[in-house]
């Protein structure tokens, strides 16, 4: 990854149409580096999707962190290694 | 109210025992979504409502009619907005205004992006075109799901009536949970039309319960607090939305630290407590500024540390370590990284502390910071004057009692009102804050005097502010509110002159208005009085008059243009760096006194 200190977060989201646009909606408007995000529903509960994010942001993370968790639609936030995440597993699709 | 707001089921149980067996089958009926939003509307405990209907939110309004709750007919969508707005902040209940789609939703959006900023809880019910047209460009069609979505604490865009149910319960838990604000609620018209069967109602959205305190972090805090030697408690806004004014009064008292006020927390403590250092900041008192130069601890209640409130925020309280307690978790290291936070609400953190504290007193620091006031006190130049900025301010304050709640516009006036005004109660003063919108004072005050009528409105304006809702004089007229305009005219834009004449060598671009309004006569042009008291032999007479009278009125108080808002911390600048006059050799700061 081309990412200079790329930290992972892995959320997990009410699918619910809407969802993508108050995240990345949020990025936007606080101005906070997006690298990479994919995102689908839950295997096994319909009603929940996992969005994996991938930021550069090392001196706002916890801050970024915390606004992400105030989002109503997002119910949990973990950062994530790149050890076992979805980029690490994809990195061959962003050649 | 209470009893629209008491569950059917409560209502079931008096009934004589014939009919009760239709009950224990519970009663379905048939419902449009229109229908049911009134009525969850209703159980919500809802009795007014600011809007302007148009095509895509007719249902609603046909609604509405067969419904015990009030219509106050806005003549812009951004009054609406501002009227509900009004009747929010004085009640800290969640208000709900309706529009249109398209253009109706688009004048919505500064009233909501407004209560964003300052936390307030507005529900806006938009109307939208049917769901087979979203993304067609139909007919005053827009995303407004998009537009309301960075401006909103949340925001939905309905697709079923069922989803109803859910959604204004949930709507409203939110915009009163935690840190209030505002909720967006998007509702394409075929859904307002689709009948659905209802058996039961969900019970109305309340203000979810707040985390539990410990006791451990708040010891920690008083603890800290005890240790320092020249601590300072900063009140915000948080103290005036979690009703924990009597329980910080207490612990200021108790622990006898001074307190500074941000914009939002004026009125906590009444401007002439012995512990109210007024308002910190921009255009804060010099003491102020300086107190906070030399405190070494301070404790943030319920505040955002603001750019308006810390100036430059490295030169902010240059020798003090933070507190922050703040029920939004995001707030905690946003601006400045704390030694200590505690996420919680603010009057329970408050009450729990008053409970462990043990009283002290801070002789040495008390003494200092009223050297300090006595030293560098907040100069209220013209201040016997009725023609000057503070002389009319004192001169209505002198003639209204503390009953009388305060608005204001954006500009030079707000600033010398906030300066001021001896305020002595929590939500005595509403003010566009954080998005500082010119054309909120006319409309939150129509929706501050329909929610406390027995309370006179006063609303002081710029000429400049007026001019940008001043269609509502209609809607107050209409109501015949107990509210007061006053215009501070400069005939200006007079903060903007202000600024260019302090950081842009007195070039003075647009900012004066060539065409004057005359706005007695507009007033009355819509059915409200208008008096200008330049007219009168005994001005201060006429001002009496014109305030004891019920009613609505507009006072129009000629003034300078050349009036100036001291100090003034120039924005990005240090706060100790104030200027305090307009010439430039005698703009040194005034903490360089050393
Ligand atoms: C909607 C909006 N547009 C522009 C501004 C920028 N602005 C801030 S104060 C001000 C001048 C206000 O003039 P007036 O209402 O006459 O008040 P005064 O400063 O003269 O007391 C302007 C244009 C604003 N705050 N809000």
């Amino acid at each position: 990854m081309s990412v200079a200190n790329p930290a992972i977060l892995k959320l997990t989201v009410r699918n619910h149409p809407g969802v993508m646009s108050h995240v990345c909606g949020l990025f936007a408007r606080r101005a906070y580096n997006l690298e990479g995000i994919m995102v689908r529903p839950v295997r096994d509960n319909k009603q929940l999707s996992r969005m994996w994010l991938l930021v550069n942001e090392e001196e706002r993370l916890q801050q970024l962190i915390r606004q992400t968790e105030k989002l109503v639609d997002v119910i949990c936030v973990e950062p994530h290694a790149m050890e076992g995440s979805a980029f690490e597993a994809t990195q061959e699709y962003f050649v | 109210m209470t009893e629209l707001a008491t569950p059917t089921r409560a209502a079931a149980d008096s009934l004589p025992t014939e009919t009760r067996l239709d009950v224990a089958a519970p009663q379905t009926r048939e419902l449009s979504g229109a229908r049911l939003l009134i009525e969850l509307l209703e159980r919500q405990g809802v009795t007014c409502i600011a809007g302007v209907p148009g095509g895509a939110n007719l249902p609603m309004y046909d609604a509405l009619s067969h419904s015990p709750i009030s219509h106050v007919l806005a003549r812009h969508e951004q009054g609406a907005g501002f009227i509900a707005q009004g009747m929010a902040r004085i009640t800290g209940q969640a208000q709900v205004c309706f529009a249109s789609s398209g253009p109706g939703a688009t004048n919505l959006l500064t009233a909501v992006a407004d209560a964003h900023l300052d936390s307030v809880p507005l529900i806006a019910i938009t109307g939208q075109v049917p769901q087979a047209m979203i993304g067609t460009d139909a007919f005053q069609e827009i995303d407004t799901f998009g537009l309301m979505l960075p401006i909103s604490k949340h925001n939905y865009l309905v697709r079923s009536a069922a989803e109803l149910l859910e959604v204004i319960p949930a709507a409203f838990e939110l915009a009163l949970s935690g840190r209030p604000g505002p909720v967006s609620v998007d509702i394409p018209k075929d859904v307002q039309n689709e009948i659905i069967s209802v058996t039961d109602l969900p019970a109305p959205g309340v203000r979810a319960p707040d985390p539990v305190v410990a006791d451990e972090p708040v010891l920690a805090m008083i603890e800290r607090i005890q240790a320092a030697s020249k601590p300072v408690l900063m009140i915000g806004g948080g103290i005036v939305y979690a009703g924990a004014t009597d329980a910080l009064r207490r612990f200021a008292e108790r622990l006898d630290i001074p307190a500074v006020q941000t914009f939002m927390g004026l009125g906590v403590l009444p401007s002439d407590h012995p512990l109210s250092l007024g308002m910190l900041g921009m255009h804060g008192a010099p003491y102020t500024n300086l107190v906070l130069e030399e405190c070494d601890l301070l404790v943030g209640l319920g505040v955002r540390f603001d750019d308006r409130a810390t100036g430059k925020v490295a030169a902010f309280c240059p020798n003090a370590q933070f507190i922050h307690v703040d029920i939004d978790n995001s707030e905690i290291g946003k601006v400045l990284q704390p030694v200590q936070s505690i996420v919680a609400d603010v009057g329970s953190v408050l009450e729990l502390a008053n409970r462990m504290l043990e009283e002290q007193r801070n002789t040495k620091w008390r003494q200092r910071v009223d050297q300090l006031k006595n030293d560098h006190p907040l100069d209220l130049d013209g201040k016997d004057e009725l023609f000057r900025p503070y002389g009319a301010i004192a001169a209505v304050a002198a003639l209204v009692d503390d009953n009388a709640n305060i608005t204001t516009d954006v500009g030079q006036h707000q600033m010398w009102v906030a300066q001021a005004y001896p305020f002595v109660r929590p939500r005595q003063w509403i003010s566009s804050g954080g998005l500082g919108t010119m054309g909120f004072g006319l409309p939150a005050a129509i929706g501050m005097a329909l929610a406390a009528p027995d309370h006179k409105t006063i609303c002081f304006s710029g000429d400049g502010s007026l001019m940008m809702n001043i269609q509502e004089f209609a809607t107050a007229a209409e109501h015949n509110l107990d509210l007061k305009v006053i215009v501070l005219n400069n005939n200006h834009l007079g903060l903007v002159r202000q600024q260019q004449t302090l950081f842009y060598e007195k070039n003075l671009s647009a900012v004066k208005f060539e065409q004057r309004t005359d706005f007695p006569a507009a007033a009355r042009a819509m059915g409200m009085k208008g008096i200008d008291l330049s007219d009168f032999e005994n001005p201060q007479q006429a001002l009496q008059q014109a305030l004891n009278e019920p009613g609505p009125c507009l006072i129009n108080i000629p003034i300078s243009e050349t009036e100036m808002v001291f100090p003034m911390v120039a924005p990005g600048g240090a706060n100790k760096d104030m200027i305090v006059s307009e010439k430039p050799d005698a703009a040194n700061p005034a903490g360089a006194s050393k």
